[in-house]
């Protein structure tokens, strides 16, 4: 165990733990779009940044990769730390204007007007990578990278072509918190347009509906050691 | 070779070596270093090989093949000992006479000779040479005497020898205090102490350790890394062993880019030579210490040369940077404790070994001792790679030895530190220049980029130029860094093209804050240094483009018109007939006018008038 301050309050937190869980675990408020406690913490985003003193010395750190060392204080509200994310989310903004979770945060943070003007090119991706670390780290297909550098880096399947390793679990659909990666199930196909996949669907031996896509059966056969039933699929979760 | 199993051993070998050698007897040097090589040296080379032997002198005299000099646009060079004559710009037509003459009857051919730009005076021997003489060549020095491809002639310069002490005189210990005692600082960029760094490797608790040569050398127009490699890789190599010796380190790796194919081959055999000769391996010496090194070849990026991007690269992953908030010191390579330096940082160990500290300590002021190689470049009359003490003057470096700003222009500023450092004025021209001091100044050490600029050139328009590097080279991972050069690069370009609006500079200054302050590693960190030096100290410059729309440098096409004086003009026509837009009419024998609305001011008119006639405004 290990002792920290958090906003002049003291806490203990496990070795191996990040600022930003044991803060959130703590009822402490600070924002964060691209951590997940299921994921590896990423820091991409800079959303979630605090002023960290460690050893005398005070720095702007994010909160979701900075361990929780012993003796360390935290401040997640100073004015400099308001300030840095505030325009951390000016920057966002214009990759994604329209998702109601960066809006929310910008009424939050009382953004009004966006300094600077949409791109051209945005796609609503603003490149926080849970997709990436969902698809690699949860489901294991990896089936999308990262690729290109600065302002044209994007999550791409391969080659920028069809996503052949995707399964369509829709995890990554599910996770992006601005809803850049649309899943359309229309009668036996689900296609992903983003991975520029588009898989057949299993049925519903008992209510007809389509409900699964091949591939993630014969995905999910493999990865398991202990195979479920043959007849397990047949039926979808309401069903069963 | 056999394997050298002692240091007695290889003290008889370098005896026998320099026995062979006559020191009397003619040799002569070109330069085969990548700036020389692009001029041809190598025909050249060929050229003297086929003079000497079509006149039977094989073995009467010497032809060797170095690295880079530094001196690269007088190349390609050739010097011949041991008057040490040095000619520049030699063709392989030249090869006859410098055998004939200057070898065979001591004749110095003067059309060879380096000319001085300023002030017309010739110079036969290189070290007189106003661009070599007022350097101090500690690191590079060596580079002009040897064959990188031949250990040999790394014996015979006393090769080897601070490893040869190391091992039989001192502890790893030891020699952990005597970096220490130098201050050796990383010349890498960021100026850490080296001693403290190994140090901290030393003592971590896992016993496997690793140590790293960066010679990622992102930063364009740098060479220096390049150059070191290139031409003395033993010497690099030589730093490399002794530094794991004193942290015990069994593995070392050295991560080149790509781009740098005569440097990877000459590391490569310089490595093989090494095992070979039993300075690399196992029982290094017969000391019982072993050590081996493995080339990496890296994929490019800027952003891999970052020091846990380039811990990534070598571990087979993105060479993106990643949090350290534990030190690579101590969890580096494979969770290993690593310890990574700079190319030039290595190649100053065995001086620091054999000479010991207090000698190393001589030179440089209190917190920066020892020399510094820069690449000296832009509007300067001597351009090249320059190696001086730490805290010389930056007037010093431009005007001794660079030789000044080229035609009467007036100097503006001197950019220092590669694409993220930042631009110097005028006043502080006296500056010491150390990795404290420029900070100071707002600019950084870097790599040791040194670009000179004069009243031509437009500051706005300087920091767009380095915004676009960083904007395409940032990694991408964090959005301060990411948006934020994109961002600031967007306002440069609108104010550079007369779009500037009232509140831009201060839009600037915050998006700047934020990328320095919330970004990961130091590519983010120091992204904002061009935009803010130049505004700390050419802000007026910026107002004029923004509030008067006008270019005072008229270098931002946008903001400026071309026009033909008719008083200067004769009416020649050569303006009119090179202008790409049809632009420009008039009679000839008569003078020309230019079109506004037509012009797309490429400055063509400008550059082929033989009357000075054409302005910019
Ligand atoms: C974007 C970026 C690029 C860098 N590129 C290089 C490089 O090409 N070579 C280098 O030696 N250091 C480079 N560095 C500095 C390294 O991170 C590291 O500090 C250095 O190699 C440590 O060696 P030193 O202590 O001997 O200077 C770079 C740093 C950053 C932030
Ligand atoms: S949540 Fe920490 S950087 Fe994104």
């Amino acid at each position: 165990m290990v002792n920290l301050t958090i906003d002049g309050k003291k806490y203990q937190a496990e070795e191996g733990q990040n600022v930003l869980e044991v803060a959130l675990e703590n009822g402490i408020e600070i924002p964060h779009l691209c951590y997940h406690e299921n994921l590896s913490p990423y820091g991409g985003c800079r959303l979630c940044l605090v002023e960290v003193t460690r050893n005398g010395r005070a720095f702007l750190t994010t909160s979701c990769t900075y361990p929780c060392l012993d003796g360390i204080i935290v401040k997640t509200d100073t004015p400099e730390v308001l300030r840095a994310r505030r325009l951390v989310l000016e920057l966002l903004m214009p990759l994604a204007p329209e998702a109601p979770q960066l809006q929310a945060l910008a009424r939050q943070m009382e953004i009004e007007e966006p300094r600077f003007k949409t791109d051209e090119e945005a796609d609503d991706c603003i490149r926080c990578g849970l997709c990436v670390r969902a698809c690699t780290e949860l489901v294991g297909a990896q089936a999308i990278t990262f690729s290109g550098r600065g302002y044209r880096k994007t999550v791409e399947p391969p080659f920028g072509e069809e996503a052949l390793d995707c399964i369509g679990c829709g995890t990554c659909v599910f996770l992006c918190p601005t809803g850049c990666i649309q899943m359309v199930d229309k009668s036996a196909e689900r296609t992903i347009a983003r991975w520029q996949r588009t898989l057949p669907l299993k049925a519903c031996s008992s209510c007809g509906r389509y409900y699964i896509p091949f591939a993630q059966i014969e995905f999910a056969r493999q990865k398991s050691r202990e195979a479920p039933a043959e007849d397990w699929f047949d039926l979808c979760p309401d069903c069963r | 070779m056999s394997r050298l199993n002692s240091v007695g051993e290889l003290e008889k070998l370098r005896a026998e070596i320099l026995e062979k050698r006559d020191s009397g007897r003619p040799c002569i040097t070109t330069c085969l270093g990548t700036g020389c090589h692009a001029y041809a040296s190598q025909d050249v080379y060929n050229a003297l090989a086929e003079e000497i032997s079509s006149r039977g002198l094989t073995g009467k005299v010497d032809l060797r093949g170095t690295g880079c000099h530094g001196f690269c646009e007088q190349g390609p060079i050739v010097v011949i000992f041991p008057g040490e004559i040095c000619y520049c710009r030699v063709q392989p037509e030249d090869a006859a006479d410098i055998v004939a003459l200057t070898v065979l009857e001591n004749k110095v051919i003067d059309r060879l000779l380096y000319e001085d730009p300023v002030s017309g005076q010739k110079y036969e021997r290189e070290s007189e040479i106003p661009f070599y003489k007022n350097q101090d060549r500690l690191i590079l020095g060596q580079n002009r005497l040897i064959d990188p491809q031949n250990i040999e002639d790394y014996f015979a310069l006393g090769g080897y020898k601070a490893l040869a002490k190391a091992l039989a005189e001192m502890t790893p210990e030891d020699v952990l205090e005597e970096v220490k005692k130098a201050n050796l600082r990383g010349r890498g960029g960021g100026g850490f102490p080296a001693g403290v760094k190994w140090e901290t490797t030393r003592q971590a608790p896992e016993k496997e350790k690793y140590v790293i040569v960066n010679a990622d050398e992102g930063d364009p127009g740098a060479y220096m890394d390049r150059s070191l490699l290139e031409g003395n890789p033993h010497l690099v190599l030589e730093g490399l062993i002794l530094g794991a010796y004193a942290i015990g380190a069994a593995k070392g790796f050295v991560y080149v880019r790509q781009e740098y194919p005569l440097a990877v081959k000459n590391l490569t055999l310089a490595v093989q030579q090494a095992e070979e000769h039993g300075l690399l391996g196992d029982d290094i010496l017969g000391s019982g210490f072993d050590f081996s090194v493995s080339i990496k070849r890296g994929a490019g990026a800027f952003v891999s040369g970052e020091s846990s991007a380039l811990v990534s690269a070598i571990e087979g992953q993105v060479g993106e940077p990643r949090p350290k908030h534990i030190n690579t010191a101590i969890s580096g390579l494979w969770g290993k404790p690593t310890n990574l330096n700079n190319v030039e940082t290595w190649a100053n160990v065995p001086y620091i070994i054999e000479r010991g500290a207090g000698w190393f300590n001589s030179t440089g002021n209190e917190q920066n001792k020892g020399t510094k190689i820069f690449s000296l470049v832009g509007k300067v009359n001597n351009t090249g790679l320059v190696e001086v003490p730490m805290g010389t003057p930056l007037r010093k470096i431009i005007d001794d030895i660079g030789g000044g700003i080229p035609g009467d222009k007036r100097f503006k500023a001197v950019q220092t530190g590669g694409p993220s450092g930042g631009c110097i004025p005028e006043q502080y021209l006296d500056t010491p220049v150390d990795f404290d001091r420029l900070k100071e100044l707002g600019s950084m050490m870097g790599s040791g980029g040194m670009i000179i600029m004069d009243e031509d050139n437009c500051m706005v328009d300087v920091a767009k130029y380095f915004m676009h590097f960083l904007k395409d080279e940032s990694c991408g991972k964090c959005t301060s860094c990411r948006e934020g050069t994109k961002r600031m690069y967007e306002i440069l370009d609108a104010i550079t093209r007369g779009e500037g609006r009232e509140g831009d500079l201060e839009l600037l200054e915050e998006i700047a804050w934020v990328t320095e302050n919330a970004s990961l590693c130091a590519l983010g960190s120091t992204a904002a240094n061009p935009v803010l030096s130049t505004l700390r100290y050419f802000r007026d410059e910026y107002e004029a483009h923004i509030k008067e729309k006008r270019c005072p440098a008229k270098v931002c096409k946008a903001l400026i018109r071309f026009t033909i004086d008719p008083e200067k003009c004769d009416g020649c026509g050569r303006c009119k007939r090179n202008c790409p837009e049809g632009a420009i009419t008039g009679e000839l024998k008569s003078p020309m006018t230019i079109d506004s609305s037509l012009c797309s001011r490429c400055g063509i008119c400008r550059e082929v008038c033989h009357l000075d006639a054409v302005t910019a405004e």
